[in-house]
């Protein structure tokens, strides 16, 4: 594998990272805000922060690496993309911003207010609605390179676009379906039947919405970019394993047995989804201005990352390993018997 | 510069100084507060004191406060480098992006143990096991600054690629990390970091003390954090002085911007305050005889570079003067007051609980925290009309985007939402909940 590759696989793989962590982070956000309206929060609101306390500066940090590792091996991308995205981007931060502060002061300042849960319920689905843009951007048509070099936003084009809506529309709807089947596994472990019964619902109700979804976004990919398009028939075989796992996984819940393998089989889903059309989409980063092989760093700073990044995950593996170990898979912390 | 039409990077300028500004309060306690919470648990288990041992829990308990401020402007600034900065980035990313890159692993690091160490005070039979996993958390911080300061020395000096035509061609990142500008600068900024939160712990048990109440918790917290701040005030002034050294040499026309020096010239004077005339004479300033030359060889004979060796277009604002003269001031006002106190502590009829010496203890903390302001201000100030001296120009590296003025309000809006809300929430957190009752209801438990 050339540098690039590496280097894109490894960036591609921290905003799966992302993409899973956060999702089930943006998503128990917006559940526990809709079961305090339904007066069913007392019920999940324990599981949820059992859960969310000890890891969400974790899931900051995912985003924050794949952004900086981005300028890092393509900086070129920091000059298309940022000129590009100063509305978008800034509005992406200040909801970022909105939402890890008022998750800290509404859980460890002493008296939660509901205007705090309100704000971190609805941050938590326009922050996947503003980041999903930016992989909409990247399939080009939005962003405008002139004569003279100077990048121009095509934000109307963007606002306007069908496939920008689906995109949307998908990730809302894969971060409800993510974290409800997370809330499933995690409450069921935790032995909370009433729970349970509870996120399980809302866990079968957003299933089959991310199926069409997804098929809605095809559609608008085939419309929007025929390269990318073909380029992802080329590998149908992933998104059909994609789908059988998704069949797997729901159907455990549905049978409320094997939570766990489910869970698994939900990221596997994702996981087929998301590096098939990662890969064709390349080698382009930014349709058609930008590609991983022009716009490459040079290749002592190549290196000089690559060998940064295996050095780091050996420092990380281990501590995401604690770190689970001591709250994910740790059953007297999950059933609230230790501290 | 005034605000008579739109200049992208006027207010991209603006903006940087605004996220920058308000990152660093959270930053700089991000940095030093685990430090300081790590030295209380560690002495509460080596002499078996349930009163530091509070006090570490009390820090930390505040400390997951500032920490989530200190991660989302953080966040913020990761992401608004790109989008004020684009064409800058797109040159920093060939060239410095290696430290910037080792930070996230920093983040990862701290932010995984910060998460076990708040979840796990009771979970663990021997205490030394709960105070082990803080260790990560103080080098997580630390090494986050480490490297972020590392970029902006780059910055200041930068060194390890060639720049021809806009085009970077024989990068070395090792090299780039190792600018003459690291090691006083990341020195100055971490020693500054634990001064900096010393002093602020030390005021809020100071003005405990102040407000009558006189448990023994407050008195052992009192003594061991202005001892810290004692230490770490040597630390912080010597790595100052060397900076000032590093300035002379590599980066002479910010030190002669900041002292108002413009012929060069040996023996030169150290010039307080002052204005100055239209034709460069300066008035009204206090002289200090040798004192420049001192400051930046250690030899009151030594020949110190003037502004007037430099284009006048490639020379620093002046106003930088006051700026430095400001924060000597307040360095001179820590410096007593850390002093002052020591002696009380060691002289036998001392007394360290006098109200003047209190009020003087909480004076400290907002200027400590002025200090770093004014530091890091004149530092960057002190760095144009270059983003990358010598070689790109602020203006070259700024966006050419519109709408950078309503982003300025809206993250005005953002931070003054964000300042009030987490002081108001600390605020509400420790008045509800007195350090007394805590103690007591861990008697009642050990009895
Ligand atoms: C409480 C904090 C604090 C204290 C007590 C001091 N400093 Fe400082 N100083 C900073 C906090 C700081 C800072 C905010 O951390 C800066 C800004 C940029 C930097 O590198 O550190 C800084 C920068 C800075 C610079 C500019 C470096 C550059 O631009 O590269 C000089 C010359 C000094 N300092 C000199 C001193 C001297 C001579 C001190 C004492 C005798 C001193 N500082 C005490
Ligand atoms: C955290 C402490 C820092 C503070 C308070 C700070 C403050 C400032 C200020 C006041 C300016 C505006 C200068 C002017 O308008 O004349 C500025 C500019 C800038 N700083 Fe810093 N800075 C800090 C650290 C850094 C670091 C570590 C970096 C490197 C990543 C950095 C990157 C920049 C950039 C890109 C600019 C814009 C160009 C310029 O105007 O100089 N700053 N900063
Ligand atoms: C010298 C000035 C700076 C210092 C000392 C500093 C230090 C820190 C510290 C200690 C934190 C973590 C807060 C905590 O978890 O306790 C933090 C957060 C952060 N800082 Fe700064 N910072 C500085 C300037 C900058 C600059 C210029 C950038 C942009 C490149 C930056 C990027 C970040 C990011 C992205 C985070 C959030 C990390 C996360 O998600 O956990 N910092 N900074």
């Amino acid at each position: 594998m050339s540098y690039e590759v590496v280097g894109i696989t490894v960036l591609w793989t921290f905003l799966f990272g992302y993409l899973i962590v956060a999702s089930i982070d943006f998503g128990a956000g917006f559940f526990s805000y809709y079961s305090s309206i339904t007066e069913t929060r007392h019920v999940i609101h324990a599981i949820i922060n059992r859960y969310l306390s000890p890891v969400w500066e974790v899931t900051n940090v995912f985003l924050v690496f794949f952004f900086v590792g981005f300028i890092g091996f393509f900086p070129d991308t920091a000059y298309y993309y940022g000129t590009a995205l100063l509305i978008p981007g800034s509005i992406a931060i200040v909801l970022l911003a909105v939402r890890g502060a008022y998750y800290a002061f509404n859980h460890y300042g002493s008296r939660s207010r509901k205007i705090y849960t309100l704000m971190y319920g609805a941050s938590g689905l326009l922050i996947p609605a503003a980041l999903s843009t930016v992989l909409t951007i990247s399939e080009g048509g939005y962003i405008q390179v002139g004569e003279d070099g100077k990048v121009v936003f095509l934000a109307k084009e963007l606002f306007t676009s069908s496939y920008s809506w689906a995109v949307v529309l998908l990730a809302l709807v894969s971060v409800l379906y993510i974290s409800a089947m997370f809330l499933s596994f995690y409450a069921h472990k935790a032995g909370d039947i009433p729970a349970f019964q509870v996120v399980r619902k809302y866990a079968l109700a957003w299933s089959l919405p991310t199926i069409i979804s997804s098929l809605l976004v095809f559609f608008a990919i085939h419309n929007h970019n025929r390269e990318h398009f073909n380029n992802m028939l080329d590998r149908s075989w992933m998104f059909a394993l994609s789908f059988v796992f998704f069949l797997i996984a729901v159907y455990f819940v549905w049978k409320k047995k094997r939570l766990g393998l489910s869970f698994i089989c939900v990221i596997l889903q994702f996981a087929f989804a998301f590096y098939g059309y990662g890969s064709a989409h390349l080698p382009y980063i930014l349709y058609p201005y930008l590609t991983i092989h022009d716009n490459f760093t040079s290749p002592s700073m190549a290196i000089a990352l690559i060998v940064a990044f295996i050095l780091g995950l050996l420092l990380l593996i281990p501590s995401l390993y604690l770190l689970m170990k001591l709250f994910l898979f740790n059953t007297p912390y999950i059933k609230g018997n230790t501290k | 510069m005034l605000l008579n039409g739109y200049d992208p990077v006027v207010y991209s300028r603006m903006l940087t100084s605004l996220t920058l500004g308000f990152h660093i309060i959270y930053a700089t306690i991000g940095v030093g507060v685990p430090l300081m919470i790590a030295l209380a648990e560690w002495i509460g288990i080596r002499r078996n004191d349930p009163h530091y041992l509070l006090l570490a829990r009390r820090w930390a308990r505040g400390f997951v406060i500032t920490v989530a401020v200190g991660v989302v402007t953080g966040t913020a600034i990761g992401l608004q480098l790109s989008l004020l900065w684009p064409s800058f980035m797109r040159v920093a990313g060939q060239s410095i992006s290696l430290p910037l890159f080792l930070e996230t692993f920093a983040f990862f690091f701290e932010a995984i143990f910060l998460g076990i160490y708040l979840y796990t005070w009771d979970r663990f039979k021997n205490r030394m096991t709960h105070f082990l996993l803080l260790i990560p958390v103080v080098i997580g911080s630390s090494a986050s600054a480490f490297f972020i300061t590392i970029v902006n020395a780059f910055m200041n000096y930068p060194v390890g690629f060639k720049l021809t035509d806009g085009l970077i061609s024989e990068v070395n990142p090792i090299a780039a990390m190792l600018s003459p500008a690291m090691p006083t600068k990341v020195a100055h900024v971490l020693s500054s970091a634990y001064l900096t939160c010393a002093f602020v712990l030390a005021a809020l048990t100071a003005w405990k003390l102040l407000k009558g109440k006189d448990h023994i918790y407050y008195k052992k917290a009192l003594k061991l954090t202005m001892v810290s701040a004692f230490i770490f005030m040597i630390s912080t002034a010597l790595i100052g002085d060397l900076s000032g050294k590093y300035l002379a040499k590599y980066q002479p026309e910010k030190l002669a911007a900041a002292e108002w020096h413009f012929d060069t010239a040996a023996k030169a004077p150290l010039v307080l305050g002052g204005v100055l005339t239209d034709n460069n004479e300066i008035k009204y300033g206090l002289e200090i005889p040798y004192g420049l030359s001192i400051l930046a060889h250690s030899n009151p004979f030594a020949v110190v570079k003037g502004l007037n060796d430099f284009p006048e277009d490639e020379r620093p604002p002046l106003w930088i003067h006051y700026l430095f003269d400001i924060k000597m001031g307040y360095v001179a006002f820590m410096v007593a007051v850390s002093l002052l106190f020591v002696i009380e502590m060691v002289r036998k009829r001392g007394n360290v609980y006098r109200r003047w010496l209190l009020f003087a203890v909480v004076a400290a903390a907002p200027i400590a925290m002025l200090t770093i302001e004014h530091g890091w201000i004149f530092s960057e100030v002190g760095r144009q009309p270059w983003i990358l001296r010598g070689l790109m120009r602020t203006t070259e590296g700024a966006t050419t985007s519109e709408h950078v003025d309503l982003m300025l309000w809206l993250f005005t809006l953002l931070y003054v939402g964000l300042g009030i809300s987490s002081v108001r929430v600390l605020l509400k957190m420790f008045k509800n909940n007195h350090a007394e009752d805590e103690l007591a209801a861990l008697g009642k438990e050990a009895s």
